[in-house]
């Protein structure tokens, strides 16, 4: 009895889907599906020519590259992205000392109460504050920005596909929709002149529906003055800001690794151990056949 | 119960002998995972996963209570409170990357150990308690996982929360209003946040209980083994310490090894970077998808786009728990008299044919919706329940089993004394 309800269930639900499959293959055969704009002109992010200092199995911090990538951040990023997670102690990680990040903070006004009146103020930053946001609130920062509020930057590599290589793809990535080809020779205006960018928007194969509200936010060799005489170039400053972010999002990524490798030595030396231990102990049985 | 040679725990000082009398703790743990406990002396590194699972279930307890001490349930805070404990709590990373990774490392040893069981059909009799049980232990730890992926408040959190709590809203007539009772609101937010944390905290107890049971009730019968030939002689038994103790070990330290590799080398790989961003009702995401480990069966939901008889979202929601439900029928689907698909030829194509569907449905659940992703997920979904509703009972009338040894110990060194016995007086 349970297995005739059982097959006539079966058959039931197998049925059923089997009809969804005709229907939509019929639909998928009748109505060919149009190819989209964000289909034939969206690009795979890819990481700077040489990579990073902390790819792969032996990361490492490039402090100087981080250093220059926080100047590009408070220079440029900061006018319209907050960093929410980040606080100005975590900047000792830089390689800065304490009096310099002392120093940082007090140079950031941030939102206080005055001790006196008590009415909100402003105060020089200390090494305990996060980065103040740029905006009082959503609404401000919509209103700024053309309805698009800037996301913050703490976990902007963590929150995106390839994150570090998208953020330096998305930065280096703007193009003229008028010139730019993509694999097929197409302009964006010849092939798919309605998703041409509209009114406050702009071209960027790299960014998911092509058209972003961020105007290119680095776009002039020089653009930022590095204290270690790096040439500034557009590429340069996007690979340090994609690698700045890369240790906002993740400041435990390279002490994570190290200590990955001696969890690993001492579980493979445990793994070798319980083997023996395994067929000392089974060497007494007689496990197989002979024949 | 126990096989009658299975040795007796013999307290041996003034400490042991006390406990003895008084709180038997420790003959308990002699007799269930113990030298009191005896074990086919043929099983295979198949039979460790059901120890493994015990170990992340413990793994999940303690990384969670850590976890949970930093942890704020408060929409407004849950997502900040997240990134405190992965900057500034003490080892809060490794807490959260190991709790993060020690899920999906549940539900890999689980799915391995469901398809140990499939294959070597350790639903039948006489372990059929020990398979419900088993069922009831999946469905728990999908409930609790689900919840878990909420707290953390990110848009798959919060996108995956609305998705499957929006599955209650096709029942007909009581569907919406149940959906406003689970989530304490129309949409989930703070209400739903703390109680799915306050049921992540309850759960795994739970569970914790029922593994108890699951493990009472194979204590009955005993351990099946890969011939599906049941305990005939001592011969046949090995106690499970030393010799499963040893082996099992083994297995945990390789485990282990393939654990931590994901732990500190691709913590975020089985995530979705949609859940570094905070909760925004305002914006939906491009592709919601759940967890890997609900991908077979939000497949199977999806599966369903034709309105046959009912909206075709009903089906959906009706195939999804069909399709797991449908295993705590497979004792009585599964009629053959012979356990081990080692000996059983047309049973054994099919047992393949399945592991490749759910392969698929893996994929496909993973995938867009859309084409040819839904197609072939209506193709792959047919066949899941065609193959246990409709095929499994229909081989297990017409297969001719291959011979069976007579026992676990001629399969294991070719010749049993005891097989000399008269036939039939032995079985």
């Amino acid at each position: 009895m349970i297995r005739l309800v059982g097959i006539l269930t079966g058959l039931v639900f197998a049925f059923v889907a089997l009809l969804a499959f005709v229907t939509g293959a019929y639909t998928f055969f009748t109505e060919p599906t149009e190819e989209t704009a964000e289909h034939a002109f969206h690009m795979e992010a890819h990481l700077p020519t040489g990579g990073y200092t902390f790819d792969g199995l032996a990361p490492q911090w490039d402090v100087a590259q981080l250093q220059r990538g926080y100047k590009v951040y408070k220079e440029v990023c900061s006018a319209c992205h907050s960093m929410n997670h980040v606080a100005f102690r975590d900047l000792e990680q830089l390689g800065y000392s304490e009096a310099q990040v002392k120093a940082e903070a007090a140079a950031w006004q941030v939102p206080g109460i005055d001790p006196v009146t008590g009415e909100a103020n402003l105060r020089p930053g200390l090494p305990t504050d996060y980065f103040p946001a740029p905006y009082a609130n959503n609404t401000a920062a919509a209103a700024a920005n053309n309805n698009a509020i800037p996301p913050d930057l703490s976990l902007m590599t963590k929150a995106r596909h390839h994150g570090t290589a998208y953020v330096y793809s998305l930065l280096t990535g703007y193009r003229d929709p008028n010139s730019y080809t993509n694999e097929e020779g197409e302009t964006l205006a010849q092939a798919f002149p309605d998703s041409m960018p509209g009114t406050g928007l702009h071209f960027n194969p790299w960014f998911a529906n092509l058209n972003l509200a961020m105007a290119p936010p680095l776009h002039t060799a020089g653009q930022v003055t590095y204290d270690d005489g790096t040439e500034a170039t557009v590429q340069q400053m996007s690979a340090d800001v994609a690698a700045f972010l890369t240790w906002t999002a993740e400041p435990s990524l390279v002490d994570r690794v190290r200590l990955g490798w001696m969890v690993m030595g001492f579980l493979i030396f445990l793994t070798i151990l319980a083997y023996l231990a395994k067929k000392s102990v089974w060497s007494q049985l007689k496990t197989r056949r002979d024949d | 119960m126990s096989f009658p040679w299975a040795k007796q725990y013999e307290p041996t000082n003034a400490v042991t002998k006390f406990l003895d009398e008084k709180l038997p703790l420790p003959r308990l743990v002699y007799n269930a995972v113990g030298a009191g406990y005896p074990v086919p002396r043929n099983l295979s590194y198949a039979w460790n996963f059901g120890v493994l699972a015990g170990f992340c279930l413990v793994l999940q307890i303690v990384t969670g209570v850590i976890l949970a001490m930093h942890y704020a349930a408060n929409a407004g805070v849950a997502f900040d409170s997240v990134e405190h404990i992965m900057r500034d709590v003490n080892w809060g990373w490794l807490m959260r990357y190991a709790h993060a990774n020690g899920a999906s490392a549940f539900f890999v040893v689980v799915y391995l150990h469901i398809f140990r069981g499939f294959f070597y059909s350790s639903y039948k009799a006489p372990r059929e308690m020990i398979w419900l049980i088993g069922v009831t232990i999946f469905l728990l730890m999908m409930a609790t996982a689900f919840m878990g992926y909420v707290l953390p408040w990110g848009q798959m959190s919060f996108w995956g929360a609305k998705v499957i709590t929006g599955l209650f809203g096709a029942i007909p007539l009581v569907g919406e209003p149940l959906q406003i009772w689970l989530l304490g609101g129309y949409a989930p937010d703070n209400a739903a946040l703390n109680r799915f944390f306050s049921l992540h905290f309850l759960l795994p107890f739970v569970i914790a209980g029922v593994v108890i049971l699951h493990i009472w009730a194979l204590h009955i019968p005993g351990s099946s083994n890969p011939t599906g030939v049941e305990v005939k002689t001592e011969s046949d038994t090995v106690p499970f310490h030393p010799y499963y103790t040893a082996k099992d070990g083994f297995g945990l330290a390789v485990f282990l090894v393939i654990y931590c590799a994901f732990v500190f080398f691709m913590p975020n790989a089985l995530g979705h970077p949609d859940n570094y961003i905070p909760a925004n009702p305002l914006s939906t995401p491009a592709h919601i998808v759940p967890e890997w480990y609900f991908w077979p069966f939000y497949a199977i939901l999806r599966a369903f786009t034709f309105d046959f008889i009912l909206p075709a979202k009903l089906w959906g929601v009706l195939a999804m728990f069909a399709a797991i439900l449908v295993w705590f029928f497979l004792p009585w689907l599964d009629k053959s008299p012979v356990r081990s698909g080692h000996y059983r030829p047309l049973f054994r194509k099919f047992f393949w044919v399945l592991v490749a569907d759910m392969a698929l449905l893996f994929y496909l659940g993973g995938a867009a919706a859309e084409e040819p992703y839904v197609m072939l997920s209506q193709i792959a979904t047919a066949y899941y329940f065609l193959h246990f509703l409709v095929i499994l009972p229909i081989i297990s009338s017409i297969e001719r089993p291959e011979p069976l040894p007579f026992s676990i110990t001629e399969a294991v060194l070719g010749a049993d004394d005891k097989a000399a016995l008269p036939a039939g007086s032995a079985a």
